[in-house]
C-alpha cells in the first residue's frame, strides 16, 4: 500500500517451449521483460510474445483469475500466470530467474498450452456435471434451505484451471484416475439437496478402481488450487459419504481399509498393521485374514514379512498380537467413539465457510505449529486424567522397546476434570449466529452469494 | 529439553528400528523424552475420512495429554503423517472456539482439556528450529563425508504449506537438505523428493502405489544416491519393506537403502548402525554400514 508507483524493473523469464509438429526436441528459451514489479508473469510473458518472438504460445482470456486459462507451471508449481506477481516468482526462482513451463499431466499443444480437452475436460464429463433433478420439476424454482447450499459454495469455486490435475500424483502413475477436479465437481453435485441421484453416484465413483479411493491423500491439489476449492477434501467427504451414509461397499477395499482402520484404533488404542492389512483385503473381523481374497494379497506379502522377521524387524508377538493401549486409556477411547458414534448427525466443521475466529490474527496458523514461544505446559502438575497411571497394564508392548520415561509414570495422583470442561453445547445453538462461526453441518454463515435459492445455473459445460 | 514425546504406532509396531534409534539419539542432543504412552493413534487421515469429529477429539485428547507433561517446552513426533493429521485436526480446534468447546465438552468425561495454543513439531523441524543446524554441526563427530544421501519428505510435512507454517522464515520443506549439508552429507536431488510414496492406498490401488514408491526411488538410483533419509515410516514401509515388490512393478533392480531421520543423525553423531537398528531394513544399507566403518577405520 505504501509503495504505490514502483518503476519498472527488469526481470528474466525462462520459458519452456514445445511445437509437437516441428519434431524437434522441447528446448528452453530465455527472455528478459521489463514491467512494474506487481505486475503478473502472464503479461511479462505477453511482453516477450509482443516485443520480441511472437510464436510464443500461451493461453489466456480475462487477466483476472476468473476464467482459468492460462494455468502453468511456474518454478515448478502449478499457477495462474495472471494471479502471479513477478516479484513474488522472481523470489522463488533459483538466481530470481522465472521458469514458466506447462502444466503436468496434460499433453502439450504448443509451448505453454497443453491439451484440457484430451484430459481434464473428459474427466469432468465423467462424473456427469449436472443437475439430475429431483421428480416432478417444480413449475417455478425448487426451494431448499439456504444453509443446504453453502455447503457446496466451496465446490462452486472452481475456474476450471486444471491447476490441481497437473500436480496429481496419482494421475501420475495411474491416468485413468479421475482425479481432483473433476471429483470436486461430482460433490458439487452429490452434496446439492436438489439432485435424485446421490446414491447412485456415489456408487459409481466407489466401485470405479480409479474413482474416489484412488486418490493418495498427497495434498497437491489442495495447495495447486488457486481459489481454495480443497479438491482432496471433497473426495474425503465424497467417501465418509459413499461408506457411513449409505454404507457402500466397493471392491477396491476403500470402505473396508476405513472400517478396519476406525474399528481397529477402537479395539486397540494403536494401528495394528498385520490386522489392517488383512481387515482391508477380507473384511472388518478378526476372521478377515481368512476370507479368500485376503488370503491371495497375503500370500503375495508373505516374502517380504519373512524376510522381515528374519531381519528381527517384525516382532513376532507384535505382528500377530499387535500393541495396545493401558487399559484405562482403552476404555476412555471406547467412550469417545461411543459418544460421537451414537450423533444422529455427523458434526463437521468447514473453514472454507467459518473462516477463522476474528481474534486470530492471520499468521497464526505458523505460530500454531511453528513458534516456539508457546509452552505446552501450561496445565497444572500432577494433574492426571480420570483413569489414572496405567503404564504397568500395557499389553504386548513389543521386546526391546526404548524405556523411556512416559507421561503416564510421571502423572501422579489421579486429579479431577480438567479445567474448561464446562465450556456449555456449541452444537445446536452456533447454527444462526451470525458473528461466530457456524460450527456443524449446516453452517449458516452468508459465504458466497452464489444460488442460494432456486437454481444456480453453475457451470456444467466447457 | 524436556518434550511430549508422541512416538506413533508404527514407529513402535513395523519398524520399531526408528523408536529405538530415536531413544538413542535424544540424550546425545540433551532431549529429554517424555513418552505419551497414553495416547491413541492420530487417525492417519483415514478416521477424519470416516468421521471428523471424532478424529479430532482423539487427538484433542493427545494434545490434553501433552499439555499436561509437567515442563515439557512442546509436544514432538516422528512420524510425517502423524504431523499431518495432528496439524489437521489442531487447525480446526484453535480457529473456532465453539467447536474447540463442543470438543471439550466430550473430554471433559475423561477428566480432559485442551487449550488453545500446544506447539507440536516433527523431530526434523524441532532439530533445525529448537537445537540448531550450528550446535547439530558442534556434535557430529563423525561427518557424512563422501555419502549421497537422497531427502525423502513424505507429503504430509511438506503440503498443505499454509497449515504446516511453510514461508520464507520458515522453509521446513528444504529443512532436509539443510540437516544433511550440516550433518556433512551432499544432497542428492531427484524429481520424487516432495512426492508421495505410495502407502496410502496400497490397500486400494497397489500396483499404482508400488508404481510410485518404484519410480522415486529409481529417479533417486539414476541421480546416485547412496541411500534415502525420510522422517516418515509409513514412506519407509513402502520403499523399504515393500521394495522388493517396487521392483517387480517398475522392473528394475534397485536395491537403495532407506534410512529414517534418527538414524542418519545418529550415525553422524558416532554411534554405530547395529545400535541404530540398520541391520534390521528389508534392503540392507551394505553402503551405509560400509561407508561408516571405512570412516571409523581412517579416524582411528
Amino acid at each position: 500500500m505504501a509503495e504505490v508507483h514502483r518503476p519498472a524493473q527488469q526481470f528474466t523469464l525462462r520459458l519452456r517451449r514445445y511445437d509437437p509438429e516441428s519434431g524437434q526436441a522441447p528446448y528452453w528459451d530465455q527472455h528478459t521483460i521489463e514491467l512494474e514489479p506487481h505486475r503478473s508473469v502472464l503479461e511479462g510473458i505477453l511482453q516477450a510474445r509482443d516485443r520480441v518472438d511472437g510464436s510464443i504460445g500461451i493461453r489466456c482470456s480475462c487477466r483476472q483469475a476468473i476464467c482459468g486459462s492460462c494455468g502453468v507451471r511456474i518454478n515448478g508449481a502449478p499457477a495462474l500466470a495472471c494471479n502471479t506477481h513477478l516479484e513474488a516468482a522472481a523470489r522463488t526462482g533459483s538466481d530470481e530467474v522465472i521458469e514458466v513451463e506447462p502444466m503436468g499431466n496434460m499433453p502439450v499443444l504448443k509451448d505453454l498450452i497443453v491439451d484440457m480437452d484430451a484430459v481434464h475436460w473428459k474427466k469432468i464429463r465423467r462424473v456427469t456435471p449436472w443437475l439430475l433433478a429431483k421428480q416432478p420439476v417444480p413449475e417455478r424454482e425448487y426451494l431448499v434451505p439456504r444453509e443446504s447450499m453453502v455447503d457446496v459454495t466451496q465446490t462452486m469455486a472452481c475456474i476450471q484451471c486444471g491447476a490441481c490435475v497437473s500436480d496429481c500424483l496419482s494421475m501420475e502413475v495411474d491416468p485413468d484416475f479421475i482425479g481432483p477436479a473433476a471429483l470436486a465437481k461430482a460433490y458439487r453435485f452429490v452434496g446439492d439437496p436438489r439432485d435424485d441421484q446421490q446414491l447412485e453416484r456415489l456408487n459409481d465413483l466407489a466401485q470405479d478402481p480409479h474413482g474416489i479411493f484412488d486418490c493418495t491423500h498427497c495434498f497437491n491439489c489442495v495447495d495447486a488450487c488457486p481459489k481454495d476449492v480443497d479438491p482432496m477434501g471433497q473426495i474425503m467427504r465424497l467417501r465418509r459419504i459413499a461408506t457411513s451414509d449409505h454404507h457402500i461397499v466397493d471392491r477396491n477395499n476403500g470402505q473396508r481399509h476405513e472400517a478396519a482402520f476406525t474399528g481397529l484404533v477402537r479395539d486397540y488404542g494403536l494401528n495394528h498393521e498385520a490386522e489392517l492389512l488383512s481387515r482391508s483385503y477380507g473384511g472388518n473381523s478378526w476372521f478377515g485374514k481368512f476370507h479368500p481374497a485376503a488370503g491371495k494379497e497375503l500370500l503375495s506379502s508373505l516374502p517380504v514379512v519373512a524376510k522381515g522377521l528374519l531381519r528381527g524387524k517384525l516382532d513376532p508377538r507384535t505382528a500377530v498380537l499387535g500393541h495396545k493401549l493401558p487399559k484405562a486409556d482403552l476404555r476412555s477411547v471406547h467412550r469417545i467413539y461411543e459418544r460421537i458414534e451414537e450423533r444422529e448427525q455427523r458434526y463437521e466443521l468447514n473453514l472454507f465457510i467459518t473462516g477463522y475466529d476474528e481474534d486470530l490474527e492471520p499468521a497464526s496458523p505458523r505460530d500454531r505449529s511453528g513458534s516456539p514461544d508457546q509452552p505446552v505446559a501450561q496445565a497444572a502438575a500432577g494433574e492426571a486424567a480420570a483413569g489414572g497411571p496405567a503404564s504397568g497394564e500395557a499389553d504386548a508392548a513389543s521386546e526391546g522397546a526404548p524405556d523411556l520415561p512416559s507421561a503416564s509414570a510421571a502423572a501422579g495422583a489421579s486429579g479431577g476434570a480438567a479445567s474448561g470442561a464446562s465450556a456449555g453445547p456449541a452444537a445446536e445453538e452456533s447454527g444462526g449466529a451470525a458473528g461466530g462461526g457456524a460450527a456443524g453441518s449446516s453452517p449458516a454463515h452468508g459465504a458466497g452469494g452464489g444460488g442460494e435459492q432456486g437454481a444456480p445455473s453453475e457451470d456444467s459445460s466447457e | 529439553m524436556r518434550v511430549a514425546y508422541w512416538p506413533g504406532c508404527v514407529s513402535r509396531g513395523f519398524t520399531p528400528e526408528l523408536h529405538g534409534s530415536m531413544a538413542k539419539v535424544a540424550p546425545l542432543l540433551d532431549l529429554e523424552l517424555i513418552e505419551l504412552d497414553r495416547a491413541c493413534c492420530t487417525g492417519a487421515g483415514v478416521i477424519a475420512e470416516h468421521n471428523q469429529e471424532l478424529a479430532d477429539t482423539l487427538n484433542a485428547r493427545t494434545f490434553a495429554l501433552a499439555q499436561q507433561v509437567d515442563g515439557a517446552e512442546l509436544m514432538i513426533n516422528i512420524c510425517s503423517t502423524c504431523q499431518g493429521a495432528q496439524s489437521e485436526c489442531q487447525e480446526r480446534l484453535d480457529a473456532n472456539a465453539e467447536y474447540r468447546a463442543h470438543v471439550n465438552e466430550t473430554l471433559a468425561g475423561e477428566g480432559l482439556s485442551y487449550e488453545r495454543g500446544l506447539t507440536n513439531k516433527n523431530f526434523l523441524w524441532l532439530l533445525v528450529e529448537e537445537i540448531g543446524l550450528e550446535r547439530l554441526r558442534s556434535l557430529v563427530t563423525r561427518p557424512l563425508y563422501n555419502l549421497r544421501v537422497g531427502p525423502f519428505y513424505g507429503c504430509y510435512i511438506v503440503r498443505p504449506r499454509e497449515r504446516l507454517g511453510i514461508d520464507r522464515e520458515h522453509p521446513r520443506d528444504h529443512y532436509l537438505h539443510q540437516l544433511i549439508e550440516a550433518l556433512g552429507g551432499t544432497v542428492i536431488e531427484y524429481a520424487g523428493m516432495r512426492k508421495c510414496c505410495g502407502f496410502p492406498i496400497v490397500t486400494m490401488n497397489k500396483e499404482a502405489s508400488l508404481r510410485q514408491a518404484g519410480r522415486h526411488l529409481g529417479d533417486a538410483v539414476d541421480a546416485e544416491a547412496d541411500c534415502l533419509v525420510t522422517p516418515c515410516p509409513l514412506c519407509h514401509l513402502n520403499l523399504d519393506l515393500q521394495q522388493p515388490l517396487a521392483e517387480q512393478t517398475v522392473g528394475r533392480e534397485l536395491d537403495l537403502p532407506v534410512l529414517h531421520l534418527p538414524q542418519l543423525v545418529g550415525l553422524a553423531l558416532g554411534l554405530e548402525p547395529g545400535e541404530l537398528g540398520l541391520n534390521r531394513h528389508i534392503v540392507r544399507p551394505t553402503s551405509v554400514i560400509d561407508w561408516a566403518s571405512a570412516v571409523v577405520g581412517a579416524a582411528a
